[in-house]
C-alpha cells in the first residue's frame, strides 16, 4: 500500500457535503475549510450531524453528495485505510487482545514502518504512560485508555487527527486536565485536529475555530470569543453559554449605533453586531455583562428600569440573580462578588444596566428558545 | 461480605446439592462401574456375559491393539468434520452477527431448527439424499463429477458429511456468541489504522473470535470422535469408528470388559488432545 500519510498534506476542504438517510439529511450541503495545523471543533447537540461529518472525513461513511479533499487530493471515495487520517474513537476502541504496545504499533506495522519500537516509545512518552506498554487495555483506567487511543492515532503522524467526543467518558476533573493536555499535544505535534463535541466549554477551551452545527448545517463559525460575544443566531447565543434575549424594535440610528426600543425603554446596539433583517429584533445580553443596581444609584450605558429581584443564588465567585422585568420576562444577571456591595435580596426593586458594546442583535423572527432545551449531558452517541 | 453472611456458609453447598447428586448417580457411579468392568475376565465355564474381577489390565492393551485402526479413523473423521464445520459455520456466524440486521433472530432460530427433529431421523434422511434414488448422485453423474459406479452412501465421505451436518449447530452457536460480542468500532479502528479488510480479519476479527473457535471446535470434535450413529447409518464396515466397536462389543458380542476398556481409552485420548489444544490456543488470556 502506498504510504499516503506523508505525501498528502494541506487544508481539509468539505464542499457541499450532504449525507441523507432516506428523506432525512443528517448533514445538509455543508462547506467549510479547515486550515492545516489548526485545532478545529465541530460543536453541536446530539443528532446535529457532527459525528456523521467526522465519519465521512474518516471514510467510515460515504457522502450522498459533495466532496472532501485534503490539500490537492480528493479523498471523497478513498477507503479509510488509504487516508492519512486517524481517529480517536468515542469509546477508544482499543484492541482488547493486544498489549498497549501492540495497540500503538498497529498502524505502523500495517504500513511496514521500520523503527516501530522507537516510534511507539516516543508516543508512550508523549502521553506519559511508558510503564503501561505490556498491559492489556482492560487493565487500564478510562483516562489511561483515552491517552493510549490518542497515542495510537498520533504515532502515525497523520495529516489530520479526528477526535470523536474523546473526553465524553471521563469525569469532570480528568476531562479538564485532558483538555489542557490535548491542546498542548496538538501544539507539540502540529497536526490538524478536528474535534467533535457537544460540550461547549470543551470546544471553547481547546479549539482555535469552532463551527456550531445544528440540524445538519453550520449555524456559525469563528473563534470562541467571536462566537460568544457576537452570536449571529439564537441557537448559538443559547447553546454557547447563556443569553438574555429581549424582544424589541429598531426605531432609529445614532452614528454607528441603532436605537432599539425594548418595551418602551430605549437602548443602543452597534450596527456591526446587529444581525436582524428588519426592525423587529431580539436584543441579546450575556448575564455577566449586566450590572444590577439600587434605584437611587447612578448608572450609565444602557439601562432597563423597573426590575424586581425574584431569586438570589450565591455561588462563591459570583451571585446569580433572576430579575423580573415589568413586561413579565425574567432576566439572568451574574454579578461578580468583588465590589463589596451587599447582595440584593429577594423582592428588592432594581435597575439593570450594561455597556452598549455588549449588546448583540438577532432576527426578530427567530425562536428565542432555540438551543436552550438541549441538555448537553443527554447522551454521547448520536 | 455481609451479604454472604446473611445466607450462611452452607448455602452455596446446598445450592450445589441437586446437581452434585445427579452427577454422582448418573456419572460417577457408572464410571466406577465401567472401571471395574474393564479389568474383568470371563468366568471359566460360565455363560455368555458372565465376568469376574481379575484386575487384568492387559484388557486395555488387547482392546487397543485389536482396534487401533478404528481409533485412528475416529480421530481422522472427527478432525475432518470439525474442520469442515468450522469452514461452513464461521462465515455463517459472521453474517448473522454483523450483516443480518433485523433477520438476526430468525436466522438464529433457523440454526437451531434441526434440533426439533430427532438426530437419528435427520441422519436417515441424509442416507436418502445421498442414496441412488436421491437427486445428488444422478446430478453428479450427469455432470461427470463422479463415475457411474461410484456411490456416495456407505462411504467415508457420507460419514464425514453426516457428522459435519449433525454437529454444525454446536460450532455455529459459540462462534456466533463470540463474534457478536466484538465491538464493531474495533474493526473501524483497524480500518482507520491502515488495515484493509483481509488484514482486519486476520489481525482483529479472528483473534477476537478465538474463544468461540475453541469452544465450537471442542463441542464438535468431542462428540464426533465418540459418534457411532453416522458411521452406522451412512457408513460401511470399512468406515467403522470406535463408537461402533464399543456399541457392538457391548450389545452384540456382550464383551463388557473390552467395551469398557475401549471407552476409557477413548476418554483418555480425547482428554489429552483437548488439553494440548487448549494450551496451544492460549485461550486463558482471552476469556
Amino acid at each position: 500500500m502506498a504510504d499516503v500519510s506523508t505525501s498528502t498534506r494541506g487544508d481539509l476542504r468539505l464542499t457541499h457535503l450532504t449525507k441523507s438517510y432516506g428523506d432525512f439529511n443528517a448533514v445538509n450541503d455543508l462547506s467549510l475549510t479547515i486550515p492545516e495545523g489548526s485545532f478545529f471543533a465541530l460543536l453541536g447537540p446530539s443528532g446535529c450531524g457532527k459525528t456523521t461529518t467526522l465519519r465521512m472525513i474518516a471514510g467510515l461513511e460515504e457522502p450522498t453528495q459533495g466532496s472532501i479533499s485534503l490539500g490537492a487530493t480528493d479523498i471523497t471515495y478513498t477507503k479509510p485505510y488509504q487516508r492519512p487520517i486517524n481517529t480517536v474513537f468515542q469509546n477508544y476502541a482499543l484492541f482488547p487482545h493486544l498489549t498497549i504496545f501492540e495497540n500503538i504499533a498497529f498502524g505502523l506495522r500495517r504500513r511496514g514502518i521500520k523503527d516501530v519500537d522507537d516510534a511507539v516509545n516516543k508516543a508512550l512518552d508523549l502521553v506519559e504512560l511508558p510503564h503501561l506498554a505490556q498491559r492489556k487495555p482492560t487493565q487500564l483506567s478510562g483516562g489511561q485508555q483515552q491517552r493510549i487511543a490518542l497515542a495510537r492515532a498520533i504515532v502515525n503522524r497523520p495529516a489530520l487527527l479526528l477526535l470523536d467526543e474523546p473526553l465524553g467518558a471521563l469525569d469532570l476533573k480528568l476531562r479538564r486536565q485532558m483538555q489542557i493536555e490535548l491542546k498542548w499535544i496538538q501544539k507539540e505535534v502540529g497536526i490538524t485536529f478536528v474535534h467533535v463535541t457537544h460540550d461547549q466549554e470543551e470546544a471553547m477551551t481547546m479549539a482555535d475555530t469552532i463551527a456550531v452545527m445544528n440540524e445538519g448545517e453550520i449555524e456559525q463559525m469563528g473563534s470562541p470569543a467571536d462566537l460568544y460575544d457576537n452570536p449571529k443566531t439564537a441557537f448559538v447565543a443559547n447553546f454557547l453559554g447563556q443569553s438574555n434575549l429581549i424582544k424589541g424594535t429598531v426605531t432609529g440610528n445614532d452614528g454607528a449605533n441603532q436605537i432599539v426600543e425594548l418595551y418602551g425603554q430605549k437602548i443602543s446596539l452597534q450596527k456591526d453586531r446587529s444581525h436582524g433583517v428588519d426592525s423587529a429584533i431580539y436584543a441579546g445580553i450575556r448575564p455577566e455583562k449586566f450590572r444590577i443596581s439600587r434605584l437611587q444609584t447612578a448608572t450609565s450605558g444602557n439601562i432597563l428600569t423597573g426590575g424586581k429581584v425574584e431569586d438570589v443564588s450565591y455561588i462563591g465567585v459570583s451571585t446569580q440573580y433572576q430579575v423580573m422585568m415589568p413586561w413579565g420576562q425574567e432576566l439572568m444577571v451574574f454579578e461578580q462578588n468583588d465590589d463589596g456591595v451587599a447582595p440584593f435580596s429577594v423582592g428588592e426593586s432594581v435597575n439593570i444596566s450594561w455597556e452598549p458594546i455588549f449588546t448583540f442583535g438577532l432576527r426578530g423572527d427567530e425562536d428565542a428558545e432555540a438551543g436552550t432545551e438541549v441538555n448537553p449531558e443527554e447522551d454521547l452517541d448520536e | 461480605m455481609s451479604s454472604q453472611k446473611k445466607f450462611g456458609l452452607s448455602t452455596p453447598y446446598l445450592l450445589l446439592l441437586p446437581g452434585m447428586g445427579f452427577l454422582f448417580t448418573f456419572f460417577i457411579v457408572p464410571i466406577i462401574n465401567l472401571a471395574q468392568t474393564s479389568t474383568q475376565t470371563p468366568v471359566a465355564g460360565g455363560d455368555t456375559g458372565q465376568y469376574e474381577q481379575t484386575l487384568r489390565f492387559q484388557n486395555y492393551i488387547d482392546a487397543f491393539v485389536e482396534n487401533k485402526e478404528q481409533f485412528g479413523r475416529s480421530f481422522v473423521y472427527a478432525i475432518l468434520a470439525t474442520a469442515l464445520a468450522l469452514a461452513i459455520a464461521y462465515p455463517l456466524a459472521y453474517a448473522i452477527a454483523f450483516k443480518s440486521g433485523k433477520l438476526k433472530n430468525l436466522l438464529l432460530v433457523l440454526v437451531v431448527a434441526p434440533f426439533f427433529t430427532s438426530f437419528l431421523l435427520r441422519t436417515i434422511a441424509w442416507k436418502q439424499i445421498l442414496g441412488e434414488q436421491g437427486f445428488v448422485v444422478p446430478t453428479l453423474r450427469s455432470l461427470h463429477l463422479i463415475s457411474e459406479s461410484t456411490t456416495l452412501t456407505s462411504s467415508a465421505f457420507a460419514v464425514v458429511a453426516g457428522m459435519t451436518y449433525n454437529f454444525l449447530q454446536f460450532m455455529t452457536l459459540p462462534l456466533y456468541a463470540s463474534i457478536d460480542r466484538i465491538d464493531p468500532r474495533t474493526l473501524e479502528a483497524s480500518g482507520d489504522l491502515y488495515a484493509n479488510g483481509f488484514t482486519t480479519f486476520r489481525k482483529v476479527t479472528f483473534p477476537l473470535s478465538l474463544p468461540g473457535v475453541v469452544a465450537g471446535t471442542l463441542l464438535t470434535f468431542i462428540p464426533a470422535a465418540g459418534d457411532y450413529v453416522n458411521a452406522a447409518i451412512l457408513g460401511s464396515p470399512q468406515t467403522k469408528m470406535i463408537g461402533n466397536v464399543i456399541d457392538s462389543r457391548f450389545f452384540k458380542i456382550v464383551d463388557y470388559p473390552t467395551a469398557s476398556a475401549l471407552s476409557f481409552t477413548l476418554m483418555a485420548a480425547i482428554l489429552i488432545l483437548v488439553t494440548i489444544y487448549i494450551r496451544k490456543a492460549g485461550t486463558e488470556e482471552l476469556v
